[in-house]
């Protein structure tokens, strides 16, 4: 049988491809083509290959030394806050009840950190941890705590890591949750039967049934917590000196700030580029993990 | 080992205080030999499930007692019962390998490594798990799983009682015979107490040598399956096992005789007067009724369609608004819509308000 020849869905197809095309297509040109440039202004353009790329991996010049201290500032930031929240989301999901009119209230208390604004968990943090009118602040002080955040770097630290805490845990524990009611009544019974202590259910049931839950959990939270910029402008504008200033803030200070759009170009690139083999990785182990096809016996 | 003892026990999932009516298992008093293949058979809902719960101690009894060998174990935990369990859906620690699936009971029970080992082994070959001892128990298929969570039960060595939730659910039907065949070796060879539930009858039938037929959270009939067949205790066994089930049929009964629409049945034996007031049935599996050419002195009954089983026919008639099924008699050809039906008065049974009524010989 002839094939019918209908170019027609073409016209179908061609609203996606100008979206796209406007919406991403056409900006990313925008971006590779100014990071081969360089720019005083004027829309005066000077053409300067790989020099940015050269310079941003070349510690020893201004533009690689700023991106390479604010990328690991910023892979140390999400490590430890995976390191503290995905735990103590398991914890929390764990201790949460499982049924009855609390678990409305739970889901309630923890979805209410997700719902507010990055900037005003920003403002929040920033004057609760004050030492002059923030309760945080001003309680720690009296105690004999010499806080302050936008002095030492170690307090700027801490609440940066306290308020990512407080604002994305809930998410952890909601999936973490979501996936501990996905699990049978049969496996505890079973458990029960086997003799397994809380431990043993925890490490033979509980955990391996939210593996899946925890792969997203962490892939979510290591995306947003790399790509973290309005909390911390808000919190510590980058300071006290440089000293939480990740690779967004420096982004945007080097692309507004000093207007070096080449420079900032080539910058976002790279940063472009870490998250999306990130996120390959995370997808590949995720779908590898899901693959798994039942043996049949005897085939062996 | 043990024997398991019912004290009146009752379940209400509604409290204590909840009428009798309500409670998911009505008080039970009954006896589970040692070494006994028992099925508790009955429809979803009749309350199969919340007895095998009780006895593993899934769930706390609202009334009653629970008995091993005569010690009360009813406040115990499931964990301190010796009692396996398999459930619906194969129950497998996903991490663990066939081997590490096996030995996770006696590892929780801090026993020997040698000893875990020596166990893990018997049980898998007992089941032929040997070859997949190291491969991890995700990969393998249902009822491999289901082999899996039978062994991490019977590789305790002090286990009392094995129960069966319904385990073949997910099995695929080829694999169902070879499974049940081999619990019915492993009951032969290891001497446990087994206590399979299920709704289908061909199975409780096959495995168990005494079927607890349950209907409403009662049980209303324990025996063996020819017991069962022959003499079903209440119109329910009657209806719910075979297939088809009994004809129930509403009569009048008194000495020898039985009345359905003023045409005379006789009976076996002889059942005299009964209370007035109560509903008097009589009841007679298809098997022993034949249908013939309508003569007098036979019922006469209208016949609706005839279903072949290859072995067997059966003929579905109505009498009056009744409907039945009787045989159709090797070599018998039907013809016409109406034709008369023989009753073999020996399996002929009188029910009183659904409970059989034991005549005079």
């Amino acid at each position: 049988m002839d094939k019918t020849i209908n170019q027609k869905a073409w016209f179908l197809v061609l609203p996606v491809f100008l979206v796209v095309a406007f919406s991403a297509v056409l900006p990313l040109m925008t971006v590779v083509n100014y990071s081969m440039q360089d720019t005083f202004g004027n829309n005066q353009f000077f053409w300067n290959g790989v020099g940015w790329f050269k310079e941003l991996l070349d510690p020893s010049t201004d533009l690689g030394g700023r991106f390479l201290a604010s990328l690991g500032r910023n892979l140390f930031f999400s490590a430890v806050i995976l390191a503290i929240e995905v735990p103590l989301g398991i914890v929390v999901a764990l201790s949460m009840p499982r049924e009855g009119w609390s678990v409305a209230a739970c889901l309630v208390i923890l979805a209410l950190p997700l719902l507010i604004p990055w900037n005003v968990v920003g403002t929040i943090w920033q004057i609760f941890g004050r030492p002059d009118i923030g309760l945080l602040g001003y309680v720690l002080n009296h105690l004999g705590f010499n806080y302050n955040y936008v002095a030492n770097d170690v307090d700027a630290w801490v609440t940066v890591i306290v308020m990512d805490v407080w604002h994305w845990t809930s998410l952890v524990a909601l999936l973490c949750y979501a996936g501990l009611k996905s699990i049978p009544d049969a496996y505890y019974q079973a458990a029960q039967i086997d003799g397994a202590s809380r431990w043993a259910v925890f490490k033979a049931i509980q955990l391996p049934k939210m593996n899946r839950v925890l792969l997203i959990a962490v892939l979510l939270r290591f995306m947003d917590s790399f790509m973290i910029y309005t909390e911390p402008f808000v919190v510590t504008g980058g300071g006290p000196g440089n000293s939480t200033t990740f690779v967004s803030i420096e982004l945007v200070k080097i692309a507004l700030g000093q207007f070096d759009l080449g420079k900032a170009a080539a910058l976002s690139l790279a940063y472009n580029l870490i998250i999306l083999i990130v996120c390959w990785v995370f997808y590949t182990v995720m779908t590898n993990a899901g693959s798994e096809r039942p043996v049949k016996e005897g085939a062996a | 080992m043990a024997r398991i003892d019912l004290v009146d026990l009752a379940q209400s999932y509604n409290g204590n205080d909840a009428p009798l009516e309500s409670f998911a298992l009505k008080p039970v008093t009954m006896t589970w030999r040692q070494g006994g293949a028992y099925a508790l058979l009955g429809p979803s809902g009749c309350g199969k499930t919340t007895l095998l719960n009780l006895i593993s101690g899934i769930v706390t009894p609202s009334r009653g007692q629970i008995l091993f060998d005569g010690r009360d174990i009813t406040p115990l935990s499931t964990q301190k019962r010796n009692i396996a369990q398999v459930f619906q859906f194969p129950v497998i620690y996903d991490t663990m390998t066939v081997g590490e699936n096996l030995a996770f009971p006696l590892k929780n029970r801090g026993i020997a490594k040698a000893e875990v080992n020596a166990r893990v082994k018997q049980i898998a070959d007992l089941l032929d798990l040997t070859p997949y001892l190291n491969r991890k128990a995700t990969r393998l298929t249902a009822d491999a799983k289901q082999k899996i969570s039978l062994g991490r039960g019977l590789v305790r060595s002090d286990v009392a009682a094995v129960l069966f939730d319904e385990p073949l659910t997910v099995i695929d039907p080829e694999l169902k015979w070879q499974l049940r065949s081999k619990l019915k070796a492993l009951h032969r060879e290891l001497d446990l107490t087994m206590i399979y539930v299920t709704h289908d009858q061909t199975e409780a039938l096959t495995f168990a040598d005494t079927v607890v037929v349950m209907h409403d959270g009662r049980v209303v009939q324990s025996g063996t399956p020819a017991e069962l067949f022959d003499k079903p205790a209440h119109t329910f066994v009657g209806y719910f096992i075979g297939s088809p089930g009994m004809n129930i049929v509403p009569a009048e009964v008194s000495g020898h005789e039985a009345r359905i629409d003023g045409h005379v049945i006789g009976l076996h034996r002889n059942y005299g007067v009964l209370p007035a007031g109560k509903k008097i049935e009589i009841g007679v599996r298809p098997e022993f009724v034949d249908v013939a050419a309508p003569a007098s002195g036979l019922l006469s009954a209208t016949i609706e369609r005839i279903d072949d089983l290859g072995r067997i026919q059966f003929a579905r008639v109505r009498v009056g608004n009744t409907k039945l099924a009787a045989r159709v008699p090797p070599g018998f050809s039907v013809s016409g819509d109406t034709a008369g039906l023989i009753f073999n008065p020996a399996y002929v049974h009188v029910y009183a308000d659904s409970h059989l009524v034991e005549g005079v010989a």
